[in-house]
């Protein structure tokens, strides 16, 4: 079946072994094929039960604080001069950033499943305080694998997680960053993987998390559209959202992937730019292969080995991305495209003086796209951008790349 | 029948056990590792497990990481690996080759490209760690069909109704992970191994050997009296990782090196 003929259908995903077309699925060692079978089938139980939803719903309301608004950002649109642009604040979700949304579904989980400790990867350290948020909250142990190049540069996360009750490991192997964080948090699951909870942040890893953390972050796409129904009365012309391993970027698209009328683009991170080879943007500029539990789009060299990758942002700094963008990618249902770490920067300080709105470097990258694309469409149209996080975290990196000692 | 048969059986038939190094392909470089290989063969081995260098080795410990690493450092390709599986058989027709590693270089070079060369350089046997018989069609049938050995691991947390379906898939030996947890770790729980080779020994003829938490003649000989074998890892490549990185390796010091496999075999050979 070509790619085209598959898109006119109602769109699903992922298959009972976690396929998204020739992607995702399960490639562990043997050790935990046990434990992500037995997660699969605790999920496929849970996620049919309305009281499970009515639980999470209730902690997202009560604990997160959502829905989170959809708000006009006038100064920027007319800046811009074009399509009107809105942004979805997860920016103001408690702890800071959307990441909170999967790992509150799967701290419920970890209580289902009787398990009394969490281990968590961390770039930005984002989803690191949004596991050690709900690990204080359940009284659960939590140890986040952090790079220790990614420790010196969110120093702020580093000493909130360890507020929050969470051992912070520091990864001393290969790069030292997020993709070395994930093998070092499968080593750990490997090995307490009778007591342990394994929440991975982002819609990687083996079957069923591409799946569950994708479920659980879908919140997102759908308070958007009854937000846009409410605000302008019809669906959105556009959406565009970060993608580092693409969990806010899908969690704002699945809920719009059949309304084929609404354009998407997942803003990869183009560090010094594509060419130089110097980047984190696997969709963009990389080759389906295997790492972490699935077959993704990954920056791999001819020989295998797994490319160091560069991004201003650490959120970004992953030569992965989930599976099914990768199949999205195939399908032509998203537009994968990459803005650089200078467009980043002048897009953080845009909408900061703008808007009053400091982003995270992250979602940065989605207003620096998002700007560009606004002043090719018409002033009748509407764009919403994923404001997946917000950069207090982050004011130490660009002062840093501005030359300013705080 | 395949070289890692008829020797499997041989073995069985005159009571020896199987004893199984491994080691990183290029660690601390390629001259170096093919010295190694040799002396290993002369210190006992009886199959050669040679482990193909990846970035992201997620179900190893620290000592294999490094080992790794020292052959990233030189840059060690699978290509590298399957030549030096080549030199290796130009010397040697007894000694069976498996190579152990993890999915992404094979499936870069692809699969009918790598079970090609990987035929023509005369390896025996591939064990890919983060490959599961579900996902492993593609590659498993173009491996069999070359007549190479196709292993998998059985591990403490597998059920009996997946490994009845593993063993299904795999021919050579079965690969019995000894522990819950990575390569390097300590071994502590010697009955629960026994219990599960002998659950496993009722579903399969074929040989059974356990690897992880090996680290000398002892320990060997413990889990060589459950089983058809041993694996030993972690502690050859720490020794292994004291080696000067130098092209030429004298004598002494690849024989110090290779000295736990020499007493392995011993404290095997004398269960009999
Ligand atoms: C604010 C923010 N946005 C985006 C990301 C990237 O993750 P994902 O692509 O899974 O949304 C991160 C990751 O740390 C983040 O902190």
């Amino acid at each position: 079946m070509s790619s085209t003929e598959k898109l006119t259908e109602h769109y699903t995903g992922p298959d009972s072994k976690g396929h998204f077309g020739p992607y995702g699925g399960i490639f562990v060692g043997e050790t935990l094929i046990t434990a992500v079978e037995e997660l699969a089938a605790v999920y496929n139980k849970l996620s049919r039960d309305p009281a499970f939803w009515q639980e999470y719903e209730y902690e997202l309301k009560h604990y997160v604080g959502r829905p989170s608004p959809l708000y006009f950002a006038e100064r920027l649109t007319q800046a811009c001069g074009g399509a009107r642009i809105y942004l979805k604040r997860e920016d103001l979700n408690h702890t800071g950033a959307h990441k909170v949304n999967n790992t509150i579904g799967q701290a419920l989980l970890a209580k289902y499943m009787g398990k009394t400790r969490i281990i968590a990867e961390t770039g930005a350290g984002q989803h690191g305080v949004a596991s050690a948020t709900v690990a204080a909250r359940l009284g659960l142990e939590c140890y986040v694998y952090m790079g220790a190049e990614d420790i010196k540069r969110q120093a702020p996360n580093v000493y909130r997680m360890k507020l929050l009750g969470a051992h912070v490991v520091a990864v001393e192997s290969g790069s030292r960053t997020l993709k070395d964080a994930m093998n070092e948090a499968l080593r750990d699951w490997a090995t307490n993987v009778d007591n342990t909870y394994y929440i991975i942040g982002t819609v990687a890893g083996p079957h069923p998390y591409p799946q569950l953390v994708r479920d659980f972050q879908c919140v997102i796409g759908r308070e958007v559209k009854a937000q846009a129904l409410e605000e302008f009365g019809k669906l959105p012309d556009a959406l565009v959202a970060c993608v580092g391993g693409g969990s806010n970027a899908i969690g704002l698209f699945h809920p719009f992937i059949d309304d084929r009328e609404v354009a998407m683009y997942g803003v990869e991170a183009g560090g010094h730019g594509l060419e130089t080879g110097e980047h984190a943007a696997p969709l963009s500029a990389g080759k389906p292969g295997v790492l972490h539990g699935n077959r993704t789009y990954l920056m791999t060299d001819e020989g295998g080995q797994i490319q160091d990758t560069h991004s201003v942002s650490a959120g970004l700094d992953y030569p992965g991305v989930g599976p099914e963008h990768a199949w999205l990618k195939d399908l032509g249902r998203v537009h994968y495209v990459a803005a650089t770490d200078e467009e980043t920067l002048q897009a953080f300080h845009q909408l900061t003086r703008m808007e009053g709105i400091i982003p995270a470097l992250e979602s940065s990258h989605a207003v620096a796209y998002a700007t560009r694309l606004a002043s090719t469409m018409k002033p009748e149209q509407n764009l919403v951008v994923n404001l997946s996080g917000r950069g207090d975290k982050d004011i130490e990196t660009v002062a840093r790349i501005e030359g300013i000692s705080l | 029948m395949s070289r890692l048969q008829e020797l499997a059986n041989k073995a069985r038939g005159d009571g020896r056990k199987l004893l199984i190094p491994y080691l990183v392909a290029g660690d601390p470089n390629l001259a170096s590792s093919a010295q190694l290989m040799d002396e290993l063969v002369a210190q006992g081995a009886d199959i050669i497990e040679l482990g193909i260098p990846f970035s992201d080795p997620a179900s190893d410990g620290p000592v294999i990481q490094l080992g790794v690493e020292r052959a990233l450092a030189k840059k060690v390709t699978l290509a590298n690996t399957l030549q030096l599986v080549r030199q290796f058989r130009a010397r040697n027709q007894e000694t069976a080759i498996v190579l152990m590693g993890y999915l992404n270089p094979i499936e870069i070079m692809g699969y009918e490209v790598f079970a090609d060369a990987a035929q023509d350089a005369g390896v025996d046997g591939v064990l890919v760690v983060d490959m599961p018989p579900t996902e492993s069609a593609g590659l498993h049938e173009a491996l069999r069909k070359r007549d190479i050995d196709t292993i998998y691991l059985v591990a403490p947390t597998t059920g009996e109704a997946r490994a009845r379906d593993i063993i299904q898939h795999c021919s050579g030996y079965l690969y019995y992970v000894s522990l819950k947890g990575v390569t390097g770790a300590a071994l502590t729980d010697h009955d629960s191994v026994a219990a599960s080779i002998s659950r496993l020994r009722a579903y399969t003829d074929l040989p059974i050997v356990i690897g992880f938490g090996i680290k000398d003649g002892p320990s060997a000989a413990a889990m060589a009296a459950l089983s058809d074998g041993v694996i030993i890892g972690s502690a050859l490549v720490n020794e292994i990782g004291k080696l000067a990185d130098t092209e030429q390796q004298d004598a002494a010091s690849l024989s110090q090196c290779c000295a736990v496999i020499g007493s392995a075999r011993k404290a095997i050979d004398n269960l009999k």
